[in-house]
């Protein structure tokens, strides 16, 4: 069966009705921006997410791909934007496969708008749409009830206030690319420092008819200053009170033993104190 | 510091009855009406040590997701003379709800003032201490929304260090973190001060390890670690940055510093 | 004698009349309505702004009270200047403001009395010497101990405030105190909506107190009529018609009729519906 599974809500109604809360989705508590420029379109976003007052990731990224020319800034909860954006996106691919056209920005919105008003606001994604298609570019904001806005320069989430509040300040008609995105990372750090919600860095994506530029970590006006002691601790420290070695031959019996070589083993590499 | 009167009514855990009644936690209030308190956020710690005691706090308020100021100090001098408190040689800290904090503040000050007055010396820190506790019980049934600590030089001259609930509940610790990150504080300080869990390399194997056993740190590193537990609690909570205000209280006096933390 | 043991003892009905019931509340029979206290503000004002400069604060704040989401006054004067050397301004119930400025009244005659009778010693022409006046700094402490009461007696005066002029130093001084006693201060500070719209901006121009004492009165009242601009634009409960006072060494300069200047509506005549309309 496709689509969501409903089969806990009788049990979940029970339980909300003899107060047990529902379980804490992390959240994009956000700001999130996007703005047209003569030749194109600029979306940013700040990169933390937060779980209640704990910040969850210091560095997350809110700009989702839809398709080459066309992003999506997401604010609201991080689940509901990362699975919509991704669905959105495959039944983009489809689509412009059977059309065999280059996707549009609207047809984005549509699906996007279509799909949240379906489900009623429960899907709780918040999201700027911006890209360029052969009929121009073109930027949308859709809420999570599934009611979109069509404007020059949109912001959305916790630090959306902050960041209008530059760009009502600072917007002119026709702007050039620069001063668009410096525009944009402009409201975003309103976001960031006013913001409890929004914080860490700046990220950018500038999309034209020709290309998109994502920029990951645009501005990084919140690096972490260097720790005053080392916190290394001496081998021995944790007691250890039994120890048992499991041979190969013995881990054999329950299952499949297979050597990789000598070669490192290649993955991400883990983030380390310096 | 076990404060069970706001604890909230439900989840008490998977093992509850549904037969139990539904509890009144469900019944959505009819009008909102006023609630007379709210969280300012921000966090506290205090650590003493053989000769001195240092209290740190965020100088961080906020209101839900706004900041109200960057710059609203959580430590306060108490007695001393005049309004600025000269010569203080105690230390109040309080987090929570800042106008009750404030109004403690300004309740236990007046108080070491006229024991001064009256007694004509200063008032002790253990003094001051029950003294604390019995202003914040006598409002047992409209609390005072504040975690406070208090810190000063005990009679000996060691570094003496109080910790409160809001309902006056107290104890006298070697370190305590307070306030909206303490629970992320707490168990670095339990580790790094107090040496928990942490066995000696040198003993033996298994059950012959042996704890390190703790003991007062120099000033140096105690202001090294209260700035690492600062700087980390910024990374991870949003209530707490700006600025570190911190007070060391020694014989000779109290040395206070602002310092800048992350505005993010 | 009869069978209902809350009437034994009791002086008889038919003889002396029955009880005057009118003392008692209404549950009991009586005329008293029980006593009512503000549970939320009816009649309100939005956002107030101030900020510190060089020499001195500036505040605003609009002229315009609603009921709900009608616009119900527009005449309204939220900034209320105490003493030539305060003003405070007023956001939240407007009744209570109303309150809040007798009580600031009766205060300000107190305070006239007891320091023109103060002792002259430098001679006054008639005998009177300028004793010192109450600062913004001790009209902010009376006022946030004044909410702080109301909170904790759970009455209180649904307002959030904003405390502007001179300390005991002759300083810049700006705080505010809210209907829970809650106090802060800082180089900007706004209310409400402003909290949000205004104060971005706001801090952009004095990120801390140096910066704010390097800014200069024009840049400073620009600033603010910038944000009242935004908060136009933004905020529902808004109007374009407000109030704005400077406090200096020279005292308070009080404006109650300004209106917004140069808007800007650059964005609106590009747009076309809200999604696939194109015409």
């Amino acid at each position: 069966m496709p689509g969501f599974d409903f089969s806990n809500h009788p049990r979940n109604l029970a339980l909300h009705s003899r107060g047990v809360p529902l379980p804490k989705a992390t959240s994009t508590g956000t700001t999130i921006v996007g703005c047209l420029y003569s030749g194109g379109v600029v979306i940013a976003a700040d990169t933390r997410a937060t779980s209640g007052p704990i910040v969850a990731d210091k560095n997350c990224e809110k700009l989702h791909y839809i398709s080459p020319q066309i992003w999506c800034a997401g604010a609201g909860t991080a689940a509901d934007t990362e699975f919509t954006t991704a669905l959105i996106s495959s039944n983009l691919e489809l689509h412009a496969l059977s059309t065999g056209r280059k996707p549009r920005v609207v047809t984005v919105m549509t699906m996007l708008k279509q799909h949240l008003f379906r489900y009623q606001g429960h899907i709780g994604a918040y999201l700027v749409v911006a890209g360029c298609d052969p009929t121009g570019a073109h930027l949308f904001t859709v809420h999570a009830h599934g009611s979109t806005d069509k404007l020059p320069y949109v912001t959305m989430g916790s630090g959306s206030l902050a960041a209008m509040s530059v760009f009502e300040t600072q917007w002119t008609n026709e702007m050039s690319r620069d001063a668009a995105v410096k525009l944009c990372a402009e409201a975003i750090q309103a976001g960031i420092w006013n913001d409890l919600g929004s914080g860490s860095n700046v990220d950018v994506c500038v999309i034209t008819q020709e290309k998109t530029e994502l920029l990951r970590n645009y501005i990084t006006p919140n690096v972490r200053e260097k720790k005053m002691r080392d916190y290394k601790f001496a081998r021995g420290t944790t007691a250890v009170l039994d120890q048992r070695v499991i041979t190969k031959e013995e881990i054999s019996k329950y299952v499949t033993v297979q050597e990789i070589g000598d070669e490192e083993v290649v993955g991400e590499k883990m983030e380390v104190d310096s | 510091m076990a404060s069970l009167f706001h604890a909230p009514m439900p989840s008490t855990g998977p093992g509850y009855s549904f037969s139990a009644q539904p509890t009144a936690a469900s019944a959505p209030r009819q009008h909102a009406g006023f609630y007379p308190y709210t969280d300012n956020g921000g966090s506290t710690l205090g650590i003493s040590g053989a000769t001195f005691t240092i209290l740190a706090g965020d100088t961080r308020s906020t209101s839900g997701y706004n900041i109200n100021t960057r710059h609203a100090p959580k430590l306060f001098k108490i007695g001393g003379e005049g309004p600025d408190n000269l010569n203080a040689r105690i230390v109040l800290s309080v987090v929570g709800f800042a106008a009750d904090g404030n109004a403690l503040k300004e309740r236990l000050d007046t108080v070491v003032k006229m024991y001064r007055y009256q007694h004509g010396k200063e008032i002790s820190v253990h003094a001051c201490a029950q003294r604390l506790s019995h202003i914040l019980y006598g409002k047992r049934f409209f609390p005072y929304y504040v975690t406070a600590i208090l810190g000063g030089l005990d009679e000996e001259g060691k570094g003496a260090l109080y910790s409160y609930d809001p309902v006056g509940s107290y104890e006298r610790e070697q370190c305590r973190a307070a306030g909206a990150a303490s629970s992320l504080i707490m168990p670095f300080l339990d580790n790094q001060v107090n040496l928990k869990n942490q066995y000696d390399p040198m003993s033996g194997q298994g059950l012959e390890k042996v704890q390190r056993v703790p003991e007062p740190l120099p000033k140096e590193t105690v202001e090294e670690i209260v700035r690492d537990a600062f700087t980390s609690a910024v990374e991870r909570h949003i209530e707490v940055g700006d600025g570190l205000q911190m007070m060391v209280i020694t014989k000779e006096g109290i040395e206070e510093t602002f310092s800048p933390l992350k505005e993010d | 004698m009869n069978h209902f043991p809350e009437a034994w003892g009791r002086p008889r009905d038919e003889i002396y009349g029955a009880y005057n019931p009118t003392y008692l509340p209404s549950s009991l029979g009586g005329a008293h309505q029980p006593t009512t206290r503000t549970q939320s503000p009816i009649v309100t004002g939005t956002s107030v702004l101030a900020l510190k400069f060089s020499t001195g604060v500036v505040i605003a704040a609009d002229n315009l009270a609603s009921y709900g989401s009608l616009a119900r006054f527009t005449d309204v004067h939220r900034l209320k200047p105490f003493n030539k050397r305060a003003v405070v301004g007023f956001g939240g119930d407007v009744s209570d403001m109303q309150y809040l400025d007798r009580l600031l009244n009766s205060l300000d005659v107190e305070e006239n009395y007891t320091s023109s009778t103060g002792d002259s010693k430098q001679g006054g022409e008639e005998g009177l010497v300028d004793a010192p006046l109450m600062s913004a700094k001790n009209l902010h402490t009376y006022l946030a101990k004044v909410m702080y009461k109301r909170r904790t007696d759970f009455n209180p005066l649904w307002n959030a405030l904003l405390i502007v002029g001179l300390d005991d130093q002759s300083q810049p001084f700006l705080a505010s105190a809210d209907l829970l006693g809650t106090t802060f201060s800082a180089p900007s500070l706004a209310t409400g909506f402003g909290a949000h719209l205004a104060q971005p901006i706001l801090r952009r121009v004095v990120p801390n107190e140096a910066a704010s004492r390097e800014l200069s009165r024009e840049k400073a009242v620009e600033a603010i009529k910038e944000c009242m601009k935004v908060l136009f634009y933004r905020d529902a409960r808004s109007m374009n018609e407000y109030s704005i006072a400077v406090v200096d060494e020279n005292g308070v300069e009080l404006s109650e009729n300004e209106k917004l200047e140069n808007q800007s509506w650059a964005f609106a005549d590009r747009i076309k519906g809200y999604g696939t309309q194109v015409v």
